[in-house]
Protein backbone atom coordinates (compact mmCIF):
# COMPACT_ATOMS: atom_id res chain seq x y z
CA UNK A 1 0.00 0.00 0.00
CA UNK A 2 2.54 2.22 0.47
CA UNK A 3 3.77 2.06 -3.06
CA UNK A 4 0.43 3.04 -3.69
CA UNK A 5 0.28 6.40 -1.28
CA UNK A 6 3.44 7.50 -2.54
CA UNK A 7 2.10 7.10 -6.47
CA UNK A 8 1.97 10.66 -6.49
CA UNK A 9 5.53 11.13 -6.32
CA UNK A 10 6.02 9.23 -9.54
CA UNK A 11 5.13 12.00 -11.51
CA UNK A 12 7.72 14.37 -9.28
CA UNK A 13 11.12 15.59 -10.21
CA UNK A 14 14.02 14.34 -8.86
CA UNK A 15 14.77 14.44 -5.52
CA UNK A 16 17.30 16.73 -3.81
CA UNK A 17 20.99 15.12 -3.82
CA UNK A 18 22.62 15.20 -0.02
CA UNK A 19 25.78 17.40 0.05
CA UNK A 20 28.82 15.64 0.82
CA UNK A 21 29.72 15.54 4.75
CA UNK A 22 30.34 12.12 5.83
CA UNK A 23 28.08 12.29 8.52
CA UNK A 24 25.37 12.70 6.19
CA UNK A 25 26.24 9.96 3.89
CA UNK A 26 26.31 7.61 6.47
CA UNK A 27 23.14 8.91 7.42
CA UNK A 28 21.50 7.96 4.06
CA UNK A 29 23.42 4.86 3.37
CA UNK A 30 22.41 3.52 6.73
CA UNK A 31 18.78 4.31 6.46
CA UNK A 32 18.84 2.62 2.90
CA UNK A 33 20.60 -0.74 4.57
CA UNK A 34 18.37 -1.08 7.35
CA UNK A 35 14.57 -0.35 4.84
CA UNK A 36 16.21 -3.65 2.72
CA UNK A 37 17.64 -5.77 6.42
CA UNK A 38 14.23 -5.16 7.75
CA UNK A 39 12.02 -5.72 5.06
CA UNK A 40 14.37 -8.54 3.51
CA UNK A 41 13.70 -7.32 -0.20
CA UNK A 42 17.44 -7.36 -2.27
CA UNK A 43 18.70 -4.50 -4.12
CA UNK A 44 18.26 -7.10 -7.23
CA UNK A 45 14.53 -7.12 -6.84
CA UNK A 46 14.29 -3.96 -6.59
CA UNK A 47 16.16 -3.57 -9.81
CA UNK A 48 13.54 -5.84 -11.40
CA UNK A 49 10.96 -3.66 -9.57
CA UNK A 50 12.04 -0.80 -11.28
CA UNK A 51 12.03 -2.24 -15.08
CA UNK A 52 8.65 -3.38 -14.41
CA UNK A 53 7.39 -0.07 -13.50
CA UNK A 54 8.90 1.45 -16.17
CA UNK A 55 7.34 -0.83 -18.86
CA UNK A 56 4.18 0.25 -16.92
CA UNK A 57 4.50 4.16 -16.80
CA UNK A 58 5.95 4.21 -20.87
CA UNK A 59 2.48 3.14 -21.91
CA UNK A 60 1.60 6.79 -20.30
CA UNK A 61 4.12 8.87 -20.70
CA UNK A 62 7.79 9.88 -21.82
CA UNK A 63 10.09 9.50 -19.43
CA UNK A 64 13.49 10.00 -18.35
CA UNK A 65 14.55 6.53 -17.74
CA UNK A 66 18.18 7.72 -16.77
CA UNK A 67 17.40 9.79 -13.96
CA UNK A 68 14.86 7.35 -12.47
CA UNK A 69 15.10 7.24 -8.69
CA UNK A 70 13.19 3.81 -6.65
CA UNK A 71 14.45 3.24 -3.24
CA UNK A 72 13.01 2.26 -0.15
CA UNK A 73 12.43 4.57 2.31
CA UNK A 74 11.99 5.35 6.19
CA UNK A 75 8.71 7.23 6.28
CA UNK A 76 9.39 8.56 10.05
CA UNK A 77 5.34 10.02 10.45
CA UNK A 78 4.30 6.51 10.64
CA UNK A 79 6.71 4.07 10.99
CA UNK A 80 6.87 2.10 8.11
CA UNK A 81 8.78 1.81 4.84
CA UNK A 82 8.16 3.10 1.97
CA UNK A 83 9.30 2.18 -1.40
CA UNK A 84 9.90 5.99 -3.03
CA UNK A 85 9.81 6.46 -6.72
CA UNK A 86 11.23 9.63 -8.86
CA UNK A 87 10.67 9.35 -12.40
CA UNK A 88 10.90 12.41 -14.76
CA UNK A 89 8.15 12.50 -16.63
CA UNK A 90 9.08 14.49 -20.48
CA UNK A 91 5.54 14.42 -21.68
CA UNK A 92 2.21 12.55 -21.33
CA UNK A 93 0.71 10.89 -24.08
CA UNK A 94 -2.52 11.49 -24.84
CA UNK A 95 -4.07 8.06 -26.03
CA UNK A 96 -4.01 6.20 -22.66
CA UNK A 97 -3.05 2.82 -22.69
CA UNK A 98 -1.85 2.62 -26.30
CA UNK A 99 1.79 1.42 -27.00
CA UNK B 1 10.73 -3.65 44.01
CA UNK B 2 10.74 -6.43 41.57
CA UNK B 3 13.63 -7.45 40.39
CA UNK B 4 14.54 -6.36 36.50
CA UNK B 5 16.62 -8.56 34.15
CA UNK B 6 18.74 -6.43 31.57
CA UNK B 7 20.44 -7.68 28.64
CA UNK B 8 22.88 -5.34 27.81
CA UNK B 9 23.80 -6.43 23.81
CA UNK B 10 24.74 -4.84 20.19
CA UNK B 11 25.07 -7.25 17.48
CA UNK B 12 27.95 -5.98 16.32
CA UNK B 13 31.08 -6.48 19.19
CA UNK B 14 33.55 -4.02 20.56
CA UNK B 15 31.19 -1.42 21.00
CA UNK B 16 31.10 -1.38 25.03
CA UNK B 17 28.77 -3.81 25.89
CA UNK B 18 30.70 -5.54 29.08
CA UNK B 19 32.08 -1.60 29.80
CA UNK B 20 28.56 -0.92 29.80
CA UNK B 21 27.39 -3.51 31.56
CA UNK B 22 30.25 -3.38 34.49
CA UNK B 23 29.71 0.57 34.72
CA UNK B 24 25.79 0.56 34.74
CA UNK B 25 25.97 -2.45 37.37
CA UNK B 26 28.19 -0.59 39.92
CA UNK B 27 26.27 3.11 39.54
CA UNK B 28 23.15 1.11 39.95
CA UNK B 29 25.10 -0.32 43.55
CA UNK B 30 26.16 2.88 44.19
CA UNK B 31 22.22 4.28 44.37
CA UNK B 32 21.70 1.70 47.08
CA UNK B 33 20.73 -1.13 44.90
CA UNK B 34 21.72 -4.90 45.20
CA UNK B 35 22.65 -5.75 42.05
CA UNK B 36 24.59 -8.41 39.77
CA UNK B 37 25.94 -8.62 36.69
CA UNK B 38 26.49 -11.90 34.79
CA UNK B 39 28.69 -12.54 32.06
CA UNK B 40 26.90 -14.05 29.27
CA UNK B 41 29.96 -14.42 26.80
CA UNK B 42 31.05 -18.66 27.60
CA UNK B 43 34.09 -19.25 25.82
CA UNK B 44 35.43 -15.56 25.77
CA UNK B 45 34.13 -14.17 29.20
CA UNK B 46 35.52 -10.50 29.87
CA UNK B 47 33.32 -8.79 32.46
CA UNK B 48 35.75 -10.34 35.21
CA UNK B 49 39.08 -8.29 34.14
CA UNK B 50 36.76 -5.33 33.67
CA UNK B 51 35.43 -5.46 36.88
CA UNK B 52 38.85 -6.32 38.09
CA UNK B 53 37.55 -9.90 39.37
CA UNK B 54 39.72 -12.26 37.59
CA UNK B 55 41.78 -13.46 40.22
CA UNK B 56 38.59 -13.94 42.71
CA UNK B 57 36.67 -16.60 40.59
CA UNK B 58 36.59 -20.25 41.58
CA UNK B 59 33.14 -21.28 39.90
CA UNK B 60 30.99 -20.41 36.95
CA UNK B 61 27.72 -20.15 36.14
CA UNK B 62 28.47 -23.18 33.84
CA UNK B 63 29.58 -24.71 37.47
CA UNK B 64 26.10 -24.10 39.15
CA UNK B 65 24.41 -24.64 35.90
CA UNK B 66 26.06 -28.49 35.81
CA UNK B 67 25.44 -28.46 39.54
CA UNK B 68 29.28 -28.67 40.88
CA UNK B 69 28.39 -26.27 42.81
CA UNK B 70 25.28 -23.92 44.14
CA UNK B 71 24.80 -20.54 42.65
CA UNK B 72 25.78 -18.19 45.12
CA UNK B 73 28.88 -19.99 45.33
CA UNK B 74 29.43 -18.90 41.97
CA UNK B 75 28.96 -15.14 42.65
CA UNK B 76 31.76 -12.93 43.68
CA UNK B 77 31.59 -10.00 45.58
CA UNK B 78 33.11 -6.30 44.40
CA UNK B 79 35.58 -5.29 47.18
CA UNK B 80 35.19 -1.49 46.19
CA UNK B 81 31.47 -1.00 45.56
CA UNK B 82 29.19 -2.19 48.08
CA UNK B 83 25.80 -4.12 46.72
CA UNK B 84 27.64 -5.05 43.44
CA UNK B 85 28.23 -8.87 42.80
CA UNK B 86 29.03 -10.32 39.49
CA UNK B 87 28.53 -13.92 38.24
CA UNK B 88 31.66 -15.39 35.97
CA UNK B 89 31.33 -17.52 33.17
CA UNK B 90 33.18 -20.12 31.94
CA UNK B 91 36.16 -19.55 29.68
CA UNK B 92 37.38 -22.94 28.50
CA UNK B 93 33.93 -23.99 26.91
CA UNK B 94 31.58 -22.72 24.76
CA UNK B 95 27.95 -21.70 23.70
CA UNK B 96 26.33 -25.22 23.98
CA UNK B 97 27.37 -24.97 27.81
CA UNK B 98 24.06 -23.13 28.05
CA UNK B 99 20.41 -23.37 26.94
CA UNK B 100 18.02 -20.48 27.17
CA UNK B 101 15.94 -22.62 29.83
CA UNK B 102 18.83 -22.71 32.02
CA UNK B 103 19.47 -18.96 31.48
CA UNK B 104 16.40 -17.97 32.40
CA UNK B 105 16.18 -20.93 35.22
CA UNK B 106 19.27 -18.83 36.87
CA UNK B 107 17.96 -15.25 36.32
CA UNK B 108 14.54 -16.67 37.97
CA UNK B 109 16.85 -17.50 41.04
CA UNK B 110 18.84 -14.80 41.41
CA UNK B 111 15.59 -12.62 41.34
CA UNK B 112 15.16 -13.52 44.67
CA UNK B 113 18.20 -11.69 45.97
CA UNK B 114 19.24 -8.92 43.99
CA UNK B 115 17.59 -6.14 42.66
CA UNK B 116 18.75 -6.24 39.72
CA UNK B 117 20.24 -8.75 37.29
CA UNK B 118 22.39 -7.17 33.99
CA UNK B 119 23.48 -9.98 31.78
CA UNK B 120 26.43 -9.18 29.37
CA UNK B 121 25.60 -10.82 26.23
CA UNK B 122 28.55 -11.74 23.73
CA UNK B 123 28.43 -10.30 20.05
CA UNK B 124 26.71 -11.90 17.07
CA UNK B 125 22.78 -13.15 16.86
CA UNK B 126 23.13 -17.00 17.79
CA UNK B 127 23.11 -19.22 20.39
CA UNK B 128 25.01 -16.88 22.62
CA UNK B 129 22.67 -14.07 22.04
CA UNK B 130 19.34 -16.19 22.52
CA UNK B 131 20.59 -17.43 25.56
CA UNK B 132 22.15 -13.87 27.14
CA UNK B 133 18.85 -12.61 26.37
CA UNK B 134 16.22 -15.69 27.01
CA UNK B 135 16.19 -14.62 30.94
CA UNK B 136 15.48 -11.19 30.21
CA UNK B 137 12.47 -8.45 30.87
CA UNK B 138 14.19 -5.73 29.11
CA UNK B 139 17.16 -4.30 27.31
CA UNK B 140 20.04 -1.95 26.68
CA UNK B 141 21.46 -1.88 23.18
CA UNK B 142 24.94 -0.16 22.83
CA UNK B 143 25.61 1.30 19.36
CA UNK B 144 28.75 3.29 18.32
CA UNK B 145 27.64 6.17 15.77
CA UNK B 146 29.11 4.07 13.17
CA UNK B 147 27.46 2.49 9.83
CA UNK B 148 28.26 -0.77 10.95
CA UNK B 149 27.19 -0.71 14.28
CA UNK B 150 23.58 1.30 13.93
CA UNK B 151 22.80 -1.03 10.92
CA UNK B 152 24.03 -4.85 13.59
CA UNK B 153 21.44 -2.49 16.18
CA UNK B 154 19.41 -2.63 13.70
CA UNK B 155 19.19 -6.33 13.78
CA UNK B 156 19.29 -7.27 17.63
CA UNK B 157 16.57 -4.73 17.48
CA UNK B 158 14.11 -6.66 15.38
CA UNK B 159 15.23 -9.65 17.17
CA UNK B 160 15.01 -8.59 20.89
CA UNK B 161 10.87 -7.28 19.83
CA UNK B 162 10.15 -10.74 18.88
CA UNK B 163 11.63 -12.03 21.88
CA UNK B 164 9.14 -9.76 23.35
CA UNK B 165 11.57 -7.58 25.43
CA UNK B 166 10.51 -4.54 26.40
CA UNK B 167 11.25 -1.55 26.87
CA UNK B 168 14.47 -2.10 24.37
CA UNK B 169 16.31 1.34 24.83
CA UNK B 170 19.34 2.85 22.96
CA UNK B 171 22.58 3.52 24.53
CA UNK B 172 25.42 5.70 22.01
CA UNK B 173 28.66 4.89 22.92
CA UNK B 174 31.65 6.56 22.24
CA UNK B 175 30.65 9.61 20.75
CA UNK B 176 33.34 12.38 19.87
CA UNK B 177 32.03 15.98 19.96
CA UNK B 178 34.64 17.20 17.21
CA UNK B 179 33.70 14.94 14.89
CA UNK B 180 29.98 15.21 14.77
CA UNK B 181 30.75 18.81 15.33
CA UNK B 182 32.20 19.02 11.79
CA UNK B 183 29.37 16.63 10.16
CA UNK B 184 31.92 13.63 10.03
CA UNK B 185 30.10 11.86 12.51
CA UNK B 186 26.64 10.38 12.84
CA UNK B 187 24.84 12.13 15.10
CA UNK B 188 22.64 10.69 18.58
CA UNK B 189 19.27 12.49 16.37
CA UNK B 190 20.76 10.86 13.58
CA UNK B 191 20.89 7.50 14.99
CA UNK B 192 17.68 7.44 16.61
CA UNK B 193 15.93 8.71 13.38
CA UNK B 194 17.87 5.40 11.81
CA UNK B 195 17.14 2.87 14.58
CA UNK B 196 13.74 4.84 16.39
CA UNK B 197 13.58 3.36 19.46
CA UNK B 198 13.79 4.99 22.81
CA UNK B 199 17.04 6.67 23.87
CA UNK B 200 18.46 5.48 27.44
CA UNK B 201 22.31 7.26 27.22
CA UNK B 202 25.06 9.05 25.35
CA UNK B 203 28.42 7.95 26.42
CA UNK B 204 31.39 10.33 25.13
CA UNK B 205 34.52 8.59 23.81
CA UNK B 206 36.72 9.40 27.19
CA UNK B 207 39.99 7.83 27.68
CA UNK B 208 39.11 6.99 31.06
CA UNK B 209 36.82 4.27 30.20
CA UNK B 210 40.25 2.75 29.09
CA UNK B 211 42.54 3.49 31.83
CA UNK B 212 38.87 2.16 34.35
CA UNK B 213 39.78 -1.28 31.89
CA UNK B 214 43.24 -1.56 31.94
CA UNK B 215 43.20 -1.28 36.03
CA UNK B 216 40.76 -3.34 36.67
CA UNK B 217 38.88 -0.04 38.95
CA UNK B 218 35.26 0.81 37.46
CA UNK B 219 34.92 4.22 36.38
CA UNK B 220 31.88 4.57 38.87
CA UNK B 221 34.09 4.65 42.00
CA UNK B 222 36.50 6.94 40.63
CA UNK B 223 33.94 9.70 39.65
CA UNK B 224 34.56 12.48 37.50
CA UNK B 225 35.10 11.50 33.88
CA UNK B 226 32.28 12.37 31.25
CA UNK B 227 31.71 8.60 31.06
CA UNK B 228 31.40 8.26 34.28
CA UNK B 229 28.61 10.86 34.48
CA UNK B 230 27.03 9.12 31.51
CA UNK B 231 26.86 6.03 33.22
CA UNK B 232 25.75 7.51 36.27
CA UNK B 233 22.96 9.15 34.75
CA UNK B 234 22.23 5.65 32.48
CA UNK B 235 21.38 3.96 35.91
CA UNK B 236 19.03 6.99 37.38
CA UNK B 237 17.31 6.42 34.34
CA UNK B 238 17.03 2.92 34.20
CA UNK B 239 16.21 3.04 38.21
CA UNK B 240 12.99 5.25 36.88
CA UNK B 241 14.74 8.69 37.64
CA UNK B 242 13.97 11.47 35.23
CA UNK B 243 16.98 12.67 34.15
CA UNK B 244 16.91 14.46 31.22
CA UNK B 245 18.69 15.06 28.30
CA UNK B 246 20.51 18.29 27.75
CA UNK B 247 18.91 19.84 24.52
CA UNK B 248 18.03 16.79 23.18
CA UNK B 249 15.02 17.79 20.88
CA UNK B 250 14.95 15.17 17.63
CA UNK B 251 14.55 18.50 15.34
CA UNK B 252 14.70 16.75 11.90
CA UNK B 253 16.21 20.40 10.16
CA UNK B 254 18.89 20.91 12.88
CA UNK B 255 21.63 22.26 11.95
CA UNK B 256 25.70 21.61 13.03
CA UNK B 257 24.57 24.18 16.07
CA UNK B 258 22.14 21.86 17.25
CA UNK B 259 24.02 18.95 17.19
CA UNK B 260 26.70 20.48 18.69
CA UNK B 261 24.60 21.23 21.80
CA UNK B 262 23.25 17.81 21.48
CA UNK B 263 26.98 16.66 22.45
CA UNK B 264 27.22 18.51 25.83
CA UNK B 265 23.87 16.47 27.01
CA UNK B 266 25.15 13.31 27.49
Amino acid sequence: MSFISNFSNLLGLGRMGRAGKSGDMAKSRLTLAIAHDRTDISPGTIENMRHDIIDVIKKYAEIDEEHIELDLENDKSNGYFALVASIPVMKVRRTRGSL
Amino acid sequence: MASRVIVVTSGKGGVGKTTTTANVAAALAEMGNKVVAIDGDVGLRNLDVVMGMENRIVYTLIDAIEGACRLNQAVIRDKRVENLYMLPTAQSRTKDAVTPQQMIDVCNELRKDYDYILVDCPAGIEAGFKNAAAGADEALVVATPEVSSVRDADRIIGLLEAMEKSPIRLIVNRIRRDMVKRGDMLGVSDVLDVLAIDLIGMIPDDEAIITSANSGILLTASSGSPASRAFKNIAARVAGEDVPFMNLDSNESAGIFHRIKTMFGF
